[in-house]
């Protein structure tokens, strides 16, 4: 069993976000979208570390620190989302034309 | 590739992770699409968990369906999001990006599979990453250690709860 079947999964993972992101047009649908993608790239760090150097632990840490990104930027994500909710009422991205013209 | 519990436990996973990543973003109700990342971020631990990595698969369901999950659920009851999803979506509009997807993802599978990767560590037996191991990189300053980023993140959470607040309280 080797690291291809690993970035098979992980590629069906992000093709499906970049479908997602492209397709949905709610904003919240959107983020789980982005979600999907990065998990994507945390599989992919920890498959090369124990594949290819097994003897570091930069992808395992790596991932780690991704992580807590992904947690801090989905909180603020979902901030802005909650402000547009409250000004716009609604969620549909081609509703949100406030600042446009 | 012979049958042994680990191939029989990665290959039940392979096909549920694609499945469920498939289906959050093709499903009508969103809050169905967030159940089915649910399912998916739980199968992204259980790969790290065949990896050895447990502390990293530990983190990802504290975190992601612990944390994140919790988040996007609160925020769809806080807004009116149950209408259909798929509604206003034309056919016009899919099939160019399901092909720019599909050549994407055609390209990246070739690139794996004629990519010479450097000799393989052999998998038969994965041990468990050492939790002592991982507690002397997370908090040490020497090469390969990891005081820096360890600090700058929880700066970064700090500025993230702050923004927060600041972002979404009522004036």
């Amino acid at each position: 069993m080797g690291v291809e079947l690993y970035l098979v999964i992980s590629t069906i993972m992000l093709c499906a976000g970049i479908y997602g992101f492209l397709i949905r047009k709610n904003t919240l649908a959107m983020l789980i979208s982005v979600e999907l993608i990065l998990n994507a790239a945390d599989i992919n760090f920890a498959v090369f570390n124990k594949f290819l150097f097994p003897n570091q632990l930069e992808g395992h840490f790596f991932t780690l620190f991704a992580i807590g990104i992904v947690a801090a930027e989905t909180a603020i994500a979902i901030a802005i989302i909650i402000n547009i909710y409250r000004n716009v009422q609604s969620l549909d991205v081609d509703k949100i034309d406030k600042m446009k013209h | 590739m012979d049958i042994t519990l680990q191939n029989v436990v990665f290959i039940i996973v392979a096909i549920f992770i694609s499945v469920f990543s498939v289906l959050t973003v093709t499903t009508k109700k969103i809050m169905r699409s967030v159940t089915y990342l649910l399912f998916v971020l739980l199968g992204t631990a259980a790969i790290y968990f065949l990896l050895g990595y447990t502390f990293l698969g530990a983190v990802q369901i504290m975190v992601y369906a612990g944390g994140v999950v919790v988040l996007l659920v609160f925020s769809i009851f806080l807004t009116k999001a149950d209408e259909n999803l798929n509604i206003g979506i034309k056919i016009k509009k899919v099939l160019p990006i399901l092909l720019t997807v599909l050549i994407g993802g055609g390209l990246i599978f070739f690139i794996i599979f004629t990519h010479n990767f450097l000799p393989m560590a052999s998998t038969d037996a994965i041990e468990e990453l050492n939790m002592k191991t991982i507690g002397f990189a997370l908090v040490g300053g020497g090469k390969n250690q990891y005081i820096l980023p360890f600090e700058a993140i929880g700066v970064l959470l700090l500025a993230c709860i702050i923004g927060g607040l600041l972002i979404a309280r009522k004036r």
